[in-house]
């Protein structure tokens, strides 16, 4: 029987057929090929292409000079590992080592369908299975073969829209913003039009004023002030009108920016908020931080400032040329003619001191980083008393900052200068060519006054006008950065017409669930049910996949393969938010907003009342610390607010779940970063938590796992056992060995006498302390 | 850790088997070195399989000829850090950005997602690492020829 490996093989390189074609091989026919992998490193590590192949025959090397195979034999395995980067793959039989091959990650997915392609093939020696799609593959990308995200088309490994660096056309996709201003925008540009022609009407009035005032009077005529007086009515009149229509559009334009960024911040962050636990996962909150609040923030000062000024000096620019060439088309050659050399070198200088400016950005960067540094670690800095060396650190990157600021303001200020310059001769060559022609009386001196005047406004504008690149740059890239959010699909998919949940029960059963993290396989083949008011206990060494299950089962992530269900309807057809609320979480690190405490109480549900908050405050064991608060429920809590200790800020969010009255309960860690004394009252408040609901709680002390109905051993991201604390320590399995481990580590330590103070801020001081406890609970008889 | 005798040795599955001194086989046991990028040559652990050490060399020099052997090539197939001697070309001074580059190993390509990949170790040795999380070395920034620093220049 021909194997069937998956839904599609793809076909080999083109330059790879070539060389294949050329070369003494087994299989002529290469539409034999089962699966390929193109290695990229050789035997010693060296970068170097070759290629892998497996066929009905066997496997296949080749780097394009030899060519070595293997036939594939029932007690053959291809074992595949990864260190460092690097992956290898190893064809053993049961006694030899007969091959190893090694390649980097980049390949690592090819490299997975390699093998198990020929695991298949291997079972099929054994037994005639029938080949089933693996449901992994249905969310595999065709092209590069890694996982996708669950829903998606898009994938984020070869998408080419990742690739590609920032580029100014991006700002165009502001323009969905845009539009609802639309007409805003439009009377915006037409006052631009008449602001920018009102502002050009003095000059042109010099030239009247030159050629019909002062040059008669020069010739011996009086001066007519009836005429002045007009002309400098008129040169008034232009420039209040420049002043009002001025004010108007930048003050126009500068409201519709404004409101284009508030849209943009609300609309990113409203698209954030949806955004699954994976995408958080992996982003750090000050770059998440950044991209809404300075980023928006620059592409509105983009668009008020920069891009306004550039509409008018484009204007301006075009408007002036277009009368300089009706007043005198070959002095405004003339004086045109310089003007491509100039803005080539604005260019090229203004260039050159981008880069600077680039790096000084990420030299500012480094020294706030030290700053970010020392300051939340100032503890430790004191208490090892490395004041000096850290202020050492500070000084040497402030000099590095210098030296860099410095070779940058050697360019900078020859900038100026020598815009001015080239502004100067281009005057020169304008008055020059000009006295030529007034001198054979090809213009008169008031046309010469006028374009002088204009030619002045000209050049300052090129200067402002060079500024726009590096500011359109840095808005392009802002807005990539924005539209990379907007863009990201949530990969936990918010169905389409749910139907409401009624009353629910709390029946939560998992059907084959696995979860991939990238290429790694977390979870896998996980099956359990768990009945309507059942406690569930999940242990497992760290890393066992606990957190996981428990993220899938509040549907923080969506299961790659299999179905989880509530009361037997697939949670993935429920609204998020309806399902959510059912669903009482308790985390090992209490969260709390600053608010008042009744306010954290009420977050689930912000229309409770006072009495419902009091009775939720009771039952958490909160009530009367909550008392002892000078300002009671009304004290202010969260940063900057009121400190609480551990367990007086857990039994708050007990009590924060307790109040949205959730059918089933989740309790992650609840207790394990609280000393002994205060687990026993969070204890006492989960208690009352837990009646009458579906619990399901990770605990890494197995004692407080003991009212727990059923206990789930999770290994490796698989479920190893499941039963009630008796029956699995009878049953002397993984349990009992984990169980066995506790208890001799707390008595070694009861023994040693290395109880002390706790201190809980590392997990190996959790974990000490967790066997304290687990040490007393054995004084009292577990 | 003391050395108390042992004996290493191959097995047929290519895996290194320590032998201690009660005679316990430990097999696929590995070597570790504790400095790779600053001390290449002091501190060399064998770790058992599951992450513990079963022996520790304060320095090369101390091991046995034909343990060195051993260790040796079995590091030659887990050291994986190539030291880029030339950028020849860089797609694009933003990031990401696709980079040509020449190293001891081998010229590449390698994609470097963001500034942030490279990392600073100690003066002027640079860590990058590309968008597989392979990690490459320039050992000094400063005596790479011209035209690398300058492209090098343009991203830190």
């Amino acid at each position: 029987m021909k194997p069937e490996i998956s839904p599609q093989t793809p076909i080999l390189p083109s330059d790879w057929q070539r060389i294949l074609g050329g070369l003494q091989f087994p299989a002529a026919d290469l539409g034999q090929v089962l699966a390929w992998v193109e290695l990229d490193l050789d035997q010693n590590l060296r970068f170097e292409k070759s290629l892998l192949l497996l066929m009905e025959k066997g496997l296949v090397w080749t780097n394009g000079k030899e060519v070595m195979s293997w036939p594939i034999l029932a007690d053959n395995t291809l074992v595949h590992g990864d260190h460092a980067g690097v992956g290898h793959l190893k064809l053993e039989t049961p006694h030899r080592l007969e091959n190893i091959w090694y390649f980097t990650l980049a390949v690592n997915p090819h490299v997975l369908r390699l093998q198990a392609s020929f695991k298949k093939m291997n079972a099929a020696h054994h037994v005639n299975e029938e080949h089933v799609i693996n449901e992994y593959d249905k969310q595999i990308c065709p092209i590069c073969l890694s996982p996708k995200p669950a829903n998606t088309d898009a994938c984020p490994t070869c998408d080419p829209e990742d690739d590609a660096p920032p580029s100014t056309w991006t700002l165009f996709k502001l323009w969905r913003f845009a539009k609802p201003y639309q007409n805003k925008l439009l009377l915006g540009f037409v006052l631009t039009l008449l602001s920018t022609g009102a502002t050009l009407v003095p000059p042109y009035l010099t030239m009247p004023l030159m050629d019909h005032i002062l040059i008669p009077y020069e010739k011996g005529q009086p001066i007519d002030f009836h005429l002045a007086s007009l002309y400098l009515l008129a040169l008034f009149g232009a420039a209040l009108l420049a002043w009002g229509l001025g004010w108007w559009k930048t003050y126009l334009l500068a409201l519709v920016s404004e409101r284009i960024g508030a849209d943009l911040r609300n609309t990113t962050f409203e698209h954030l908020l949806k955004l699954s636990l994976e995408y958080f996962g992996g982003k750090r909150t000050g770059d998440l931080i950044a991209r809404i609040g300075a980023e928006t923030d620059r592409i509105c000062v983009f668009l008020s400032l920069y891009a306004l000024d550039f509409a008018t000096d484009v204007l301006m620019i075009t408007m002036t040329a277009a009368i300089l060439v009706s007043i005198d088309p070959l002095l405004a050659l003339v004086t045109l003619a310089p003007l491509p050399f100039i803005v080539w070198m604005i260019h090229v200088v203004r260039d050159k001191l981008r880069f600077g400016f680039e790096k000084i950005d990420r030299i500012w960067s480094e020294v706030t980083n030290i700053l970010a540094d020392t300051i939340p670690g100032i503890r430790v800095v004191k208490a090892f008393a490395q004041e000096d060396r850290e202020l050492k650190r500070f000084v040497d990157s402030n000099k590095h900052n210098l030296q860099i600021n410095d070779r940058v303001n050697r360019v900078w200020g020859l900038f100026s200068p020598t815009v001015t310059l080239l502004t100067e001769t281009g005057l020169l060559v304008v008055w020059g060519f000009g006295i030529w022609q007034v001198a054979h009386r090809r213009i008169s001196v008031g046309v010469l006054i006028a374009f002088l005047a204009y030619i002045g406004r000209f050049y300052i504008r090129l200067d402002s006008m060079s500024r726009i690149v590096s500011h359109t740059q840095k808005a392009a890239a802002g807005a990539k950065r924005i539209f990379d959010i907007l863009d990201h699909v949530s990969s936990v998919p918010e169905p389409i017409n749910p139907a409401p949940l009624a009353k629910v029960e709390g029946r939560i059963s998992l059907k084959e669930v696995g979860f991939r993290y990238g290429n790694r396989a977390v979870t896998k083949g996980i099956n359990l049910e768990i009945a309507p008011g059942e406690m569930v206990g999940l242990v497992g060494h760290s890393g066992s996949g606990k957190s996981t299950l428990v993220n899938l089962i509040c549907r923080f992530y969506d299961v790659s393969a299999g179905s989880i269900a509530l009361d037997g309807r697939d949670i993935r057809s429920i609204g998020i938010a309806d399902y959510r609320k059912r669903i009482g979480l308790v985390l090992q690190e209490p969260f709390l907003f600053f608010g008042t405490i009744a306010e954290n109480i009420a977050y689930g549900k912000p229309d409770a009342t006072r009495e419902e908050i009091i009775q939720a405050a009771r039952a958490a064991h909160a009530h009367e610390f909550i008392l002892r608060l000078p300002l009671g429920y009304d004290s202010l809590v969260g940063e900057r607010g009121q400190s609480l200790s551990g367990g007086e800020r857990q039994r708050i969010s007990i009590a924060r779940a307790l109040l949205i009255n959730p059918a089933i309960l989740i309790l992650d860690e609840a207790t394990s970063s609280v000393d002994t004394t205060t687990e026993k009252e969070i204890q006492k408040a989960l208690d009352n938590l837990v009646k009458g609901r579906t619990t399901i709680a990770i605990a890494h002390r197995l004692s407080t796992l003991r009212k727990a109905d059923r206990l789930v051993v999770l290994d490796k991201g698989e479920i190893v056992e499941i039963g009630t604390h008796d029956a699995l320590m009878d049953a002397q399995g993984a349990y009992y060995q984990l169980y066995q481990a506790q208890i001799r580590q707390a008595a070694e330590l009861v023994e040693g006498g290395a109880i002390g103070d706790t201190v809980q801020e590392n997990e190996d001081v959790q974990q000490e302390e967790s066997l304290q406890m687990m040490a007393k609970n054995l004084g009292g008889g577990v | 850790m003391t050395n108390l005798s042992h004996r290493l040795e191959r097995d047929d599955l290519g895996r290194l088997v320590l032998i201690d001194h009660v005679g316990t086989r430990h097999v696929g046991v590995y070597p570790v070195r504790a400095f790779p990028i600053t001390a290449i040559e002091a501190g060399i652990g064998l770790m058992d399989s599951s992450g513990k050490e079963l022996c520790w060399f304060p320095s090369v020099t101390l091991i046995p000829r034909d343990e060195l052997q051993l260790i040796e090539a079995e590091l030659a197939t887990r050291e994986f850090m190539p030291v880029i001697e030339k950028i020849v070309k860089v797609s694009t001074f933003a990031t990401p950005s696709i980079w040509d580059i020449e190293t001891n190993r081998g010229p590449t390509r390698i994609r470097l997602k963001g500034e942030e990949d490279i990392r600073r170790i100690s003066g002027n040795t640079l860590l990058i690492s590309d968008a597989n999380g392979l990690q490459f070395l320039i050992k000094d920034s400063t005596a790479l020829d011209k035209g690398s620093k300058k492209l090098l220049d343009r991203f830190r």
